[in-house]
């Protein structure tokens, strides 16, 4: 790696004031899985950064809190395998859980971090799916203060957010699943790990109350969402899909037709790993099979 | 580029060590310290051969820089067994000794690695299965074995661990 000057900051503020200072030409730096490696392949149009922001020791980054009433927050700095193994996250948000169980290898999901993820913006970056279906929001802080931004305006395009220069993702937040509500999500790839979605789904639906009239399925589709990853430039909601079935009965043949307007929503490009006839099929048969895991653990 | 001091907890001694802050981790334990155990395959956290468990858990040292390991406490392959020369008994760690006895060894190169992340994985589950142990050293590669040595190393040494 070519020389760069590094800051290891211990609190939020000193953060945003060592950007501030110092101005163009840094970069955050959090687990290191993304910007180590851009750094060290020095890939042609990477802006190689004059200054490192570690953000290790914030601990305005640190952890994860949840409660009854305000949901989850997840911090930036929390690394892919803490979320993966908080009980909480699994009991209450599993659709979170799987995005961050399957990232890389062991070593790569002790070292990245929920906002290195996010921030990264790659079109396939896993969190980003379920976060999406869980109308997250992002907390970003910077040297105007602080602002909110729903998760679904984060994303601009691959490697593009909205944070404006010197501003940090600081948490996401997470509202608190709502009774009868479950989720899931998946990708497709060739090997279970060390590889990055061909496509990704994630599924979150909130039933109504039960009927009583001896329909089989119980209850109609309150609420539902779709969020799509690695078929557009950003990672993205399947609205069309999701109106589909909101109001219906959830019913095999309701998902069905769902499952064909989310192929028909997605917008893949064709690359290494995957044409995008290949990924429009997948968004087909990917959300067919998540909207009924969805829906199954949304009766549990 | 000016160096700075961090303080690093390797195998259990402390050391102080001047670092840029282009050095990784992998960097720094094998030129500063001269603990050569750790393998440099990729540089880019695919190959696993640079593992080490930092604060407890297991990562690409090749990914991490020095100076962000400050404080914490590294082991590397050097610290799972006192060496001989030390003058302690000359025993292997369990995982090590699987390793030689199933003839799982081959170039080598990956061995520190995969024996770091076998190591990790059997601290957190200690009756793994099949499936466990593959996506326990999902991370680590190695080019002569075809792994099914590994593998039966890494079950064996959770039979000798139990």
């Amino acid at each position: 790696m070519r020389p760069f000057e590094y800051f290891a900051p211990t609190s939020l503020q000193e953060a945003i004031d060592v950007l501030r200072q110092r101005g163009d030409g840094g970069r955050p730096l959090a687990g290191g899985t993304d910007l180590v490696v851009q750094m060290k392949e020095g890939v042609l149009r990477f802006p190689y950064p004059e200054y490192v922001v570690s953000l290790r020791r914030l601990p305005e980054l640190k952890g994860m809190d949840f409660s009854e009433a305000t949901g989850l927050r997840l911090g930036a700095g929390a690394t892919f395998a803490e979320v993966a193994e908080s009980p909480v996250v699994r009991e209450r948000y599993p659709i979170i859980a799987e995005g961050a169980s399957i990232v890389g290898s062991v070593q790569t999901m002790n070292m990245a971090t929920v906002g290195g993820n996010l921030c990264n913006a790659a079109p396939s970056a896993d969190i980003a799916p379920p976060l999406l279906a869980c109308e997250a929001t992002a907390r970003i802080a910077g040297p105007s203060g602080q602002r909110t931004v729903p998760l679904d305006e984060f994303f601009v395009g691959p490697g593009e957010t909205v944070l404006r220069p010197g501003e940090l993702l600081v948490e996401v937040l997470v509202p608190p699943p709502p009774p009868r509500t479950g989720g899931a999500y998946r990708r497709h790839t060739p090997r279970k790990q060390m590889d990055i979605a061909v496509v990704g789904v994630a599924a979150l639906v909130t039933l109504g109350p039960s009927t009583s009239s001896g329909q089989a399925d119980g209850g109609a589709f309150q609420r539902v969402r779709l969020a799509l990853g690695a078929v557009a430039p950003t990672p993205v909601r399947a609205r069309n899909a999701e109106a589909r079935l909101e109001g219906r009965p959830a019913s095999d043949e309701a998902i069905a037709g769902a499952a064909a307007i989310a192929h028909d929503e997605a917008k893949p490009i064709s690359d290494v790993r995957g044409s995008a006839a290949f990924r429009r099929h997948l968004v087909g048969v990917m959300t067919e099979r998540l909207l009924k895991e969805a829906v199954a653990r949304a009766r549990r | 580029m000016s160096k700075q001091i961090i303080t690093l907890n390797v195998n259990g001694e402390r050391q102080e060590i001047a670092v840029e802050p282009r050095w990784t981790l992998l960097y720094t334990v094998r030129e500063a310290l001269r603990l050569t155990g750790s393998k440099e395959g990729c540089g880019t956290g695919d190959c696993g051969a640079c593992s080490m468990i930092v604060d407890g858990r297991l990562v690409t040292s090749c990914l991490m820089l020095a100076a962000q390991a400050d404080g914490t406490e590294v082991t590397t392959i050097e610290g799972l067994a006192p060496s001989p020369v030390a003058g302690a008994d000359g025993r292997l760690h369990p995982v090590q000794q699987a390793f030689i006895d199933t003839g799982a060894v081959q170039c080598g190169f990956c061995i520190p690695g995969m024996i770091m992340a076998a190591k990790t994985l059997l601290d957190a589950n200690p009756n793994p299965t099949l499936d466990d142990v593959r996506l326990g050293l999902a991370g680590n590669l190695c080019r002569c074995t075809g792994y099914t040595k590994i593998y039966e190393a890494v079950l064996s040494a959770a039979d000798r661990m139990r």
